[in-house]
This record gives C-alpha cells, sequence and structure tokens, in this order.
C-alpha cells in the first residue's frame, strides 16, 4: 500500500458562517490576508517535505475561487516539491484539464516536472468539482467531453517524437504539436482519473489502464465504484490501480484523536451556495430529474450532516491511536477488496501546523509499517 | 392492359412526419392569468419533421394565418392561455429547438445560429407563408437570428423580451447571469409576482421532468460562452426588413427595457413597447395588454 500525505492548503481564517453565503466562488478576496496566505503556503510546504522525509508520497490538488484550496495551480507546487523532495511520488490530482484553456501547455508543465524530479511524477486529470465552471467560465456540458479530448491531447503530445504532428479536435486544435522537454518516465507518467457516480467514466478510466481515485465516500458506495473498475480493468490486478482518501488523524491519545479529527471535519463543512453545487448539464438529466424531485442534492450531501462516529464507520475519517488507525485501515482495505492507494488529508481547516506534523509522524512511524503489505495482493478471480 | 385511374396524387405529409394527436389537459391557469376567463381546450397536433437529419418537434393549433411561435428557454409559453386565445383565429406553430420538447439534438448544433438555419428550414419544409414570427425570451434571439438572414416566408417579426445582443461594454453585465445568481433571485427579476414562476415539479411525471432537465442542459450548452448573446448580432439586425415589434416587460430584471429598446433601436422600423405590471413574461403577467398589443400587429 501506498500512503500520500496530502492538504487542500485551506484559509481558514473566514467571518463566521451564518455571516455569508458561502466559501466557493463568490466569498470576496479582501478576507484574505496575503501575509496570513504566505505563512500558510510555506507551512503546507513544509509538511510535505517533512512526508518526503518520513517515507510518505505527496499528493497535491488544485481548486479555484474558495477559501478552501489556495493551491490554485498544482503543477507549481509539484514543480516546487520536485526540486525539494528526494524519494516522495509526487502525484498531482489533478489537472483540471477540461477548465484549462491549453492542454498542450499541461503536457509540457507536466513534462518538465517529471524531468526536474527525475521520474517521480504521477499525473493526475480531473474534470473539475460543478462550482469550478463558473471560475474558469466553462461549459458545464461539456466539461467530460473536454476532460478526455485533453487527456487524448496531452498523451498525443507525450508520445510523439519525430516532429511536428496535428490535432484538430472538437475543442482544441494543435497543428505543430512537438514538446520540449519530453517526460522523463516512459512512455509518460502513469495518469490518474478521479470519480464519483459515473460508471461509464469509470469503466473508460479502467480500459485505458488509468488510476482510478475516490475521495471522501460512504464505503458501500466506493465499492460499488470500485467493483466497477474492477470489472473493467484488463489487468491481472486492477487492485494496483485504486485509489481512495479519507481523512486521517493519527494521536497519541483517543482524547486527542478526536480532538483534531473534529478540526480535519472542517472540510466537510464547507459552505457553498445551491446554484454552484449543480450548474446545468453537469449531471446527466436522470440526475437532474431527481434534483427536481427533491430527491438529489448534490454529490457530497450523503457525508455532509453527519456527525463523527457515522464519518468513522463509513470510512471517510480515521481517526485515533496508531492501533485504532492499523485497524481501521485494515477494514477498510477489508470493506472496498483492496486497493494500494491511501491517500490521506492529514490536514484540514484549523488544523495546527503541531498537530499535523505530529499526527504525520505517528501514522509515518506506528501506522504505516503495520499496513505497508495490505491492498497490494491480486483480488480473487472476478466472476464470469 | 389494366387501366389505372387518375387522381391527383393526394398530397403527401412532409417526409418522416408521423402524426399524433394530443389532446389538451384541463388548464388550471385561468387563476393565474387573472382574468377569471376558464378557456375552452383547444385542439393540438404534435408531429416530427425532419431537418438537417434530426426530429424536430412540431406541434400546431387552430386554423388561419401563420403564427411561429418560438418558445423561450423554460419552454414554458406553449402551456399559457395566451396562446389558445391566439389558436382561435390563427394557426399557432410552435417548433422545439434542438433539445426541447422530444426534438433530438445531435452533437453538432452548438449555436443559436445552427437553430436559425434549422427553423428558417422548417419555415421551407411546412411551407409556410407570411408568418408571424414570435419570439420569446431565448426564442427571441432564435427569431432575430433567422430574420437577418432570410424573411422570404416571414412577413412580421414579434421579439419578446428577447435574448441574443450585446449593448454594453467588457465589463457591463447586459443579461442578468441566471446561472451565476441564486434561484430565488432569478426568480425575482423573471416576475412580479415570483407566484407565477413557482412549479409543483414533484408532481409531474418523469416524462415531463427529463425535457424540463433536458432543455435547462440545453440552454446552457448553447449559451453559456458569449453569455447569452452574438457579439455581431446587434450589427447585423439593420438587415431585418419586415415590419418588426419589440414587446417588452417595464419590469424585466433579467434584460431591462433600455436593452430592449437598443434592440428595437437596431431594427429599421421597428416600434417598441414597454408593458407595465409585468418582468421577464408579460404574456403571464400582463395578458390582456400583451394580446392587445400582439393581435393589432399581427393582423
Amino acid at each position: 500500500m501506498d500512503a500520500w500525505h496530502f492538504t487542500e492548503m485551506p484559509y481558514p481564517h473566514l467571518p463566521d458562517n451564518s455571516t455569508i453565503p458561502g466559501i466557493r466562488v463568490n466569498l470576496p478576496n479582501k478576507h484574505l490576508d496575503p501575509k496570513v496566505a504566505a505563512d500558510l503556503y510555506n507551512r503546507y510546504l513544509d509538511e510535505h517535505l517533512l512526508a518526503d522525509e518520513l517515507g510518505l508520497n505527496c499528493m497535491l490538488n488544485e481548486h479555484h475561487q474558495t477559501a478552501t484550496c489556495l493551491d490554485v495551480a498544482a503543477p507549481l507546487s509539484a514543480a516546487i516539491l520536485a526540486r525539494q523532495t528526494r524519494n516522495a511520488r509526487i502525484c498531482i490530482l489533478g489537472n483540471p484539464i477540461a477548465n484549462r484553456a491549453n492542454p498542450i501547455r499541461i503536457a509540457e508543465e507536466m513534462a518538465m516536472i517529471d524531468c526536474i524530479s527525475r521520474g517521480r511524477l504521477d499525473c493526475g486529470f480531473v474534470r473539475g468539482v460543478p462550482y469550478e465552471v463558473f471560475g474558469a467560465n466553462s461549459n458545464p456540458t461539456m466539461t467530460l467531453e473536454r476532460l478526455w479530448e485533453g487527456i487524448e491531447l496531452v498523451q498525443l503530445a507525450w508520445t510523439s517524437h519525430d516532429g511536428p504532428v496535428n490535432f484538430e479536435g472538437r475543442f482544441w486544435h494543435k497543428r505543430t504539436i512537438n514538446i520540449w522537454p519530453r517526460p522523463y518516465q516512459q512512455p509518460h507518467p502513469p495518469i490518474w482519473i478521479t470519480g464519483s457516480s459515473d460508471k461509464e467514466n469509470i469503466k473508460k478510466t479502467a480500459r485505458h489502464g488509468f488510476t482510478f481515485a475516490m475521495f471522501l465516500q460512504p464505503h458501500e458506495k466506493v465499492k460499488e465504484m470500485f467493483d466497477a473498475f474492477r470489472e473493467s480493468s484488463p489487468d491481472e490486478n486492477p487492485n494496483l490501480k485504486l485509489a481512495y482518501m479519507p481523512l486521517v488523524y493519527t494521536a497519541d491519545t483517543e482524547a486527542e484523536a478526536e480532538e483534531g479529527a473534529k478540526q480535519l471535519s472542517w472540510y466537510l463543512h464547507a459552505k457553498t451556495e445551491a446554484q454552484f453545487r449543480n450548474p446545468p448539464g453537469y449531471v446527466p438529466v436522470s440526475f437532474n430529474v431527481n434534483a427536481l424531485k427533491g430527491k438529489y442534492s448534490g454529490r457530497t450531501d450523503a457525508v455532509r450532516s453527519q456527525g463523527m462516529d457515522y464519518l468513522r464507520e463509513q470510512g471517510v475519517l480515521i481517526y485515533g491511536t496508531p492501533d485504532q488507525v492499523v485497524q481501521q485501515i485494515e477494514r477498510l482495505q477489508n470493506l472496498l477488496g483492496g486497493f494500494r492507494h491511501l491517500l490521506m488529508m492529514q490536514q484540514a481547516g484549523f488544523l495546527s501546523h503541531e498537530r499535523t506534523v505530529r499526527s504525520m509522524t505517528l501514522f509515518a512511524k506506528e501506522v504505516y509499517p503495520r499496513v505497508k503489505h495490505l491492498g497490494i495482493d491480486v483480488p480473487e478471480r472476478k466472476v464470469a | 392492359m389494366a387501366r389505372t385511374k387518375s387522381k391527383p396524387a393526394k398530397r403527401k405529409p412532409a417526409k418522416s412526419a408521423t402524426k399524433k394527436v394530443v389532446k389538451t389537459a384541463a388548464r388550471k391557469v385561468a387563476a393565474k392569468s387573472g382574468n377569471g376567463k376558464a378557456p375552452a381546450p383547444v385542439k393540438k397536433t404534435a408531429s416530427f419533421v425532419t431537418l438537417f437529419g434530426m426530429k424536430i418537434e412540431v406541434e400546431r393549433r387552430g386554423k388561419g394565418r401563420p403564427i411561429v411561435v418560438i418558445p423561450g428557454e423554460e419552454g414554458l409559453e406553449a402551456d399559457m392561455p395566451f396562446l389558445d386565445e391566439l389558436a382561435r383565429k390563427n394557426e399557432v406553430i410552435i417548433p422545439w429547438m434542438p433539445g426541447f420538447g422530444r426534438s433530438e439534438r445531435p452533437e453538432w448544433v452548438a449555436s443559436m445560429d445552427d437553430v436559425s438555419y434549422i427553423f428558417l428550414d422548417l419555415l421551407d419544409a411546412l411551407k409556410l407563408k407570411d408568418v408571424t414570427l414570435v419570439g420569446f425570451s431565448l426564442g427571441g434571439w432564435i427569431a432575430a437570428e433567422m430574420a437577418i438572414k432570410n424573411t422570404t416566408r416571414i412577413k412580421k417579426l414579434v421579439l419578446v423580451d428577447a435574448y441574443g445582443i450585446k449593448v454594453g461594454g467588457k465589463r457591463d453585465r447586459d443579461i442578468a447571469d441566471v446561472w451565476y445568481l441564486p434561484a430565488e433571485k432569478v426568480l425575482n427579476l423573471k416576475y412580479v409576482d415570483t407566484r407565477h414562476g413557482v412549479f409543483d415539479y414533484p408532481s409531474m411525471p418523469d416524462s415531463k421532468l427529463e425535457i424540463v432537465a433536458r432543455q435547462r442542459e440545453t440552454t446552457a450548452r448553447l449559451c453559456w460562452e458569449p453569455y447569452m448573446h452574438h457579439p455581431s448580432l446587434l450589427r447585423r439586425l439593420h438587415r431585418i426588413g419586415v415590419p418588426t415589434l419589440v414587446i417588452w416587460g417595464e419590469k424585466d430584471g433579467i434584460v431591462t427595457t433600455d436593452y430592449g429598446r437598443a434592440y428595437a433601436k437596431a431594427i429599421p422600423g421597428a416600434r417598441f413597447v414597454s408593458i407595465p405590471n409585468a418582468a421577464h413574461f408579460p404574456q403571464v403577467e400582463a395578458p390582456d395588454r400583451f394580446m392587445k398589443e400582439l393581435t393589432r400587429f399581427a393582423r
């Protein structure tokens, strides 16, 4: 099992929730103090360097116009880590290719990071969560199509070595593709895709040989999606290409663990106005029919309003002493049928640097060695 | 040799058309329209016409001179009482654009420009003449796009609270952003009396809700960027050579009367009418005044 440290790099110092419409998209940036932001960026990056020292990998993501995530350009943070870490793999999960103007630029950025890190990049591509279409002014009805055309274009750029090639797609026309540098890893960095409910997308991900990641969802749902992936995967061991992210907090005592876990849960309560959570055509007609009937309120509502015991039971939140964390990870691995990559949001909200460091260190030293062997065995034969 | 009967060939229906007779449902909007009259049901027919390789649904009601009504992005006009009233003395034809009603929507349909050609083909396919073309909101944009291209079959044009042009500068929001704003705010911009805009979706059948969801998706697909307009339309409006009436709800907060006046000003000879006590849907909130203006013009 590979263990990855992650934080969304939040800016939590905000006015009271009841006084603002939401944290995402339209919270004025006057509420951000650049001096505080500077401290936060440097602290979060320091924690990633610690992850590298501790033998963990580093995962980064990218969001826009939100206080939940200051990492607005994952390639920038990945480049910093490429230069400043030694051993950690660096996963961008992911480049919001559907919302960016130029996939060739992304192909170049990734190739550059791959070279600087000497082949330690894992490159994820995402469609972008619903509220992202506003910042990017990206057509919500086409993000899925743009995602896949963008991936095709990036792979073409990465794997073309004999001079300029042409691509006249639906969304992008590039007539002289010939990127310098080309990726360090051959044929290119491993590609990861994230998902939640779109089974067709998951199957496509499996058939392409990409790694599939899910986040912060009840374990039954995750198992269902993981099984869909396994069914469509041509690999002998599909579990090597599965990834799941819970919130993870490891502490010396149960009481301390509970305190830390509460602070991590800040992330789940981040408020977003309704119209940003389901822009038209982002989800299929059938989902919106349910929304009109009042039966569908967005992708993470199942989780949002629940207490910590529920979150722990669902595998969304893992916390406790090292023994307890080991036990919860073992349980999660069993429930999900085995997965190679444990992505851990070990920092969120107001969780302090000191607490984060302690949690990461305890995890690396007293949990990880005991769970490292999990998730990588070939799963039982698929039923025909 | 057997003799064949010589009979004038029966006029064939349009290619690939299938006909269905659809009975109207009982109207429950008499109270809404405020005039206390319960309109008598009007027989509707719905059929499909194949244009540009796709099936386009067309509803027809009544008999008489053709009035082609292009609904707005919510598709509400088909159920409004004023339409049946119009159908008493005219033939009302309601085409559903790709992605609306039960019309197909191939991937290549990417703009109002595309839709305008499809509907110009429709006028040809139905062999309509001297059409009064009435477009509401998004439908108004389509009607304008049609009229700048070819008015051979169009005698008169009516635009009602229409989208489609950009009048302001880079920093101006000419058209309220209905996707960015909260739903409650949008409702208040669209209606003086917001009760007109509240619909009991959970009580509707799935087949109807699918249409609602698909229409919303289609509108976003075609109108996201540039937002609800074509950058060149304003400078092309001078090409419209038919009498044009531009009707606006005085309190429209989505597109204001200033916007509407700019629209009218750019169309040679167009008349602008602002209807008080109404916002984006004067045909709902001030139906008597609306019908008076429309029927007088369409005569």
